[in-house]
């Protein structure tokens, strides 16, 4: 078990560090000093809200994160969830605010729509996967492009849109339908939806190791074929990891939305669908590396504005989170094969074999 | 029968390995093999499935590099690091598994990717005519693949080695996917080739095929070269032996268990690809509780079909299965195990095992809706966790535990840990697919012992395998499967494997009742 353990940790540090190399070089080129770059960005840690900020966009990140490894745990990559969130975050942003019900139920209900809308929005790419052998990959490309449409076009002033200030926006979302935070005053506000987040990710783990469910989905990414002589049905299941992938997409806008904003506005932030793929590679589909990994990109996000401070381009954090997810992927594949390797030899010699060579099967040991 | 080779001697020997070791995690899978190809014949390397004749053609072909042992091709030594430079030095392999693109022509399929040769145009298409009309390999050049048959396609293929230069060369069981007229077309012109002074290798665990057309036999099992034979000196029977080890553990099963209790019924089954063609035509069969049913046949003529179909994993035109008189043609997959059929899947890689999970966890596949793998929506891990323990312990499988991953036991185990588990939950009928192959000795008569076991539980197995003793052995009747059609009946008491050969191939006689006529006279002489 310790060994195990130990090849799951080596993986992610080789990675961050060749990464933390390769940033560390791209400084050196640029002249900056890469010690002084990183202590400027964990200084920036304790400025004014930065640190709840990175709290609140880790929550974002592992709903994003999540959302894509339900769909990478059998292989299926929902590029989708970008416009599956957008989608999420505006139909829950009308709904909500036409709606009136009590305090808890009205915000239980704005996620719900919100989830809703986010699998509706991956429902297509599923029927399309099923029935016309069409990729995911482009289906979902397609459907971002759509989302961002139909965004833009349902927040024009003709259609839901109403100008606030002189930003266009939805609906405000009534008081009972907001989710209230945790005040810390100057450091600012924790958004209560970062408990969703939390316990987001705890189902997703005992989902995935505990139940049929997890076990069929995880066996069809490994071999669909051996799925299939036991019985697991492979469109049903290519369908149903899409839509809940979606639906937990669709929840990723709802932590700034009832949290902060309290509608859907024009600067509705983009990205985290995109990040969330980058994450959920880092963290290995696995819960509590979705965790360190969203920790880690949000801190890269949030801190990287003290970078102008000291003369270096911000970009270079941006550099950074790419360089990781490379180094992650190509880290994970290696160590996995050493290991596989390594149990091999472990077994054939726990045998005292070269067993299917040697005449003797019977004689072994 | 074979024509005599004498015109070699005194010349290097096209091909000559000399202890040739190669070594994978925890398996060596070829270990002081010899072999030597005289130029100018056909030589044949003989093995069950998994005895490592793969693994020696991609050494001898450059995809992998031995650990030990020396190459010697036409007398002087090579260490090729990659097929490329086999090429260059006039060896051609052409795989079981065709590598043709459809959408472009038989010339451009032969061209392409030796472009610099004879480039793309008058001079490439008149190399092209020239091998053609010399070898017999009569294609034309400028049909598209996609148009073309199987035994075309193998030309194809073969074509495309020779216009790379090739002098030897490689064929990895070209006769598996082949018709018998087929088989007998390929055969004539690979005479005439060696009259031309080509060298073959021909890979094949047939043995009649191998009498038909080889000079030499060398038989592989287990990883090394157990001997080289003269084919017109020895009997099938012989060979047979050499490749399966003389102690050649005997299957029989004797004492009838059959009751008369239906519990597997197919009627009038029928499977078509796409395009129309039938995989399975109007198939009928009844396996009862005890009765082991085995069904032979060459393989590609529609067994790997009937057992899928019967599984739930394709989906019949027409036709019914029942099991146990209820209809499950509709049911899944899922929904035919959870009724109690086992399933041991031809591939076990593919089909029966999730490699780099824990063994526990390959427990639970198949059965991830019952106990002990599972108590409603949840897996019971501790319940698949104490069960795999009793599989490993019950079924010999030798593993130092089961946390580690599927891949890291050898072929033998991971098969005892699939029929362990097959067998598990109290099946009322197994569907065994070639349940042995690959397998070790050993292993082969542990899987036999629980085969036969169960059966005299009442279990009913439907039985498919290309081992004829382990069919005759095992079974209480016998189908013979040609071309997704049953041919004949045979009773496993009176048959022989010679006449079952036969029956495979569409020679063998029917009596009015479909049974074989079995005609003791002819005994091992045919041809």
């Amino acid at each position: 078990m310790t060994a195990k353990l130990r090849s799951s940790l080596l993986a992610p540090a080789l990675a961050i560090a060749f990464s933390a190399l390769l940033c560390a070089i791209a400084l050196l080129i640029s002249g900056a000093n890469p010690a002084s770059a990183l202590g400027v960005m964990i200084g920036q840690v304790g400025e004014g809200q930065v640190a709840v900020d990175i709290v609140n966009s880790t929550a974002i990140y592992m709903l994003a994160a999540l959302a894509a490894a339900i769909g990478f745990q059998m292989n299926l990559l929902n590029i989708g969830v970008e416009g599956q969130y957008r989608i999420g975050a505006l139909v829950a942003a009308i709904v909500g605010s036409a709606l009136v019900l009590p305090p808890v139920l009205h915000w239980l209900v704005i996620l719900l729509v919100a989830a809703v809308a986010g699998a509706t929005w991956a429902l297509l790419p599923a029927i399309l996967k099923v029935t016309r052998g069409v990729h995911e990959v482009l289906s979902t490309i397609m459907m971002n492009a759509i989302a961002f449409g139909l965004a833009a076009y349902l927040i024009r002033r003709d259609q839901f849109g109403i100008l606030i200030g002189n930003n266009v926006s939805t609906e405000p979302i009534p008081e009972s339908g907001q989710v209230p935070g945790i005040d810390l005053g100057a450091r600012g506000t924790v958004f209560g939806l970062v408990f969703l987040a939390v316990v987001a990710a705890a189902v997703y783990g005992v989902v995935m190791k505990r139940t049929r469910f997890g076990f069929e989905l995880r066996a069809s990414g490994e071999s669909p074929t051996a799925a299939a002589a036991g019985g697991v049905n492979a469109k049903r299941m290519i369908v149903v990891s899409l839509l809940v992938s979606g639906a937990v997409g669709g929840l990723v806008g709802m932590p700034e939305i009832l949290g902060r904003d309290h509608a859907y506005t024009l600067n509705f932030a983009s990205g985290y669908g995109f990040a969330g793929l980058g994450i959920a590679l880092l963290g290995r589909n696995h819960p509590v590396g979705i965790a360190f990994g969203s920790l880690l990109w949000a801190f890269l996000e949030k801190a990287k504005v003290a970078l102008d401070n000291v003369g270096v381009p911000r970009e270079i954090a941006t550099i950074m989170q790419g360089a990781i997810v490379i180094s992650v992927v190509v880290a994970y594949e290696i160590v996995k094969r050493m290991d596989l390797a390594a149990e091999q030899r472990r077994v054939g010699r726990a045998l005292g074999t070269a067993e299917p060579a040697e005449a003797d099967a019977g004689g072994a040991r | 029968m074979t024509d005599s080779t004498g015109s070699a001697s005194g010349r290097a020997p096209a091909v000559a390995l000399t202890g040739i070791t190669k070594r994978f995690p925890g398996v060596v899978a070829n270990s002081d093999v010899h072999l030597t190809v005289r130029s100018g014949e056909v030589h044949a390397l003989c093995g069950e499935n998994g005895a490592g004749k793969s693994t020696l053609m991609k050494i001898l072909y450059g995809m992998q590099a031995p650990d030990e042992g020396t190459i010697e091709v036409n007398g002087s030594p090579v260490r090729f690091k990659s097929p490329a430079e086999a090429i260059k030095a006039g060896i051609g392999m052409v795989h079981q598994h065709f590598m043709l693109a459809d959408n472009l022509t038989v010339l451009e399929n032969v061209v392409l990717g030796a472009e610099d040769l004879h480039g793309i145009g008058k001079r490439a298409r008149a190399r092209v005519r020239e091998l053609a009309g010399a070898t017999g390999l009569d294609v034309d050049p400028d049909t598209l693949v996609e148009r073309l048959g199987v035994a075309d396609r193998q030309r194809v293929e073969i074509l495309k080695v020779l216009y790379r230069g090739a002098r030897i060369v490689i064929l990895d069981e070209p006769t598996a996917v082949l018709v018998p007229q087929e088989v007998a077309e390929l055969f004539d012109t690979l005479r005439a080739m060696r009259a031309d002074g080509y060298t073959f290798l021909f890979i094949s665990h047939k043995l009649d095929e191998v009498r038909a057309i080889a000079d030499t036999v060398t038989v592989i099992r287990r990883g090394t070269t157990v001997g080289t034979v003269d084919p017109s000196t020895v009997s099938s029977r012989q060979l047979a032996e050499m490749m399966v080890g003389s102690q050649l553990p005997s299957p029989e099963t004797r004492t009838s268990t059959v009751t008369d209790r239906e519990v597997l019924r197919v009627e009038n089954l029928t499977l078509r690809t796409p395009d129309g063609r039938a995989l399975l035509d109007s198939l009928d069969l009844v396996v009862r509780a005890g009765e082991v049913l085995g069904v032979a046949g060459v393989e590609g003529n529609g067994q790997t079909e009937l057992v899928e179909t019967i599984m739930g994993m394709r989906r019949a035109a027409t036709g019914r299965i029942l099991l146990g008189g209820k209809d499950v043609t509709r049911s899944g997959t899922l929904a035919r195990r959870e009724a109690g059929i086992g399933y041991i899947p031809e591939d076990r890689t593919r089909h029966g095992l999730l490699l780099t999970q824990p063994l526990w966890a390959n427990r639970i596949l198949g059965h991830q809706t019952r106990r002990p793998a599972a108590r409603g929506a949840l897996l019971d891990v501790a319940g698949a966790r104490l069960d795999t323990e009793r599989i490993v312990e019950e079924f010999d499988v030798r593993t130092p535990g089961i946390d580690v991953a599927a891949a890291s036991l050898s072929g033998g185990n991971q098969q005892k840990l699939v029929v362990g588990r097959e067998l598990s939950g109290n099946p009322v009928l197994l569907i065994a697919s070639h349940p042995t192959r690959g397998v070790d000795v050993g292993a082969q008569a542990a899987i036999w012992d629980h085969i036969r076991a169960a059966r005299a539980d009442g279990l009913a197995v439907l039985l498919v395998s290309a081992d004829l003793d382990e069919l005759i052995g095992l079974s209480d009747s016998i189908k013979v499967m040609l071309r997704g059609r049953f041919v004949a009946d045979a009773d496993p008491a009176t048959v022989t494997p010679e006449d079952l050969g036969s029956a495979m191939t569409g020679a063998g006689e029917v009596d009015a009742e479909g049974h074989l006529v079995v005609d003791r006279t002819e005994e091992g002489d045919k041809g």
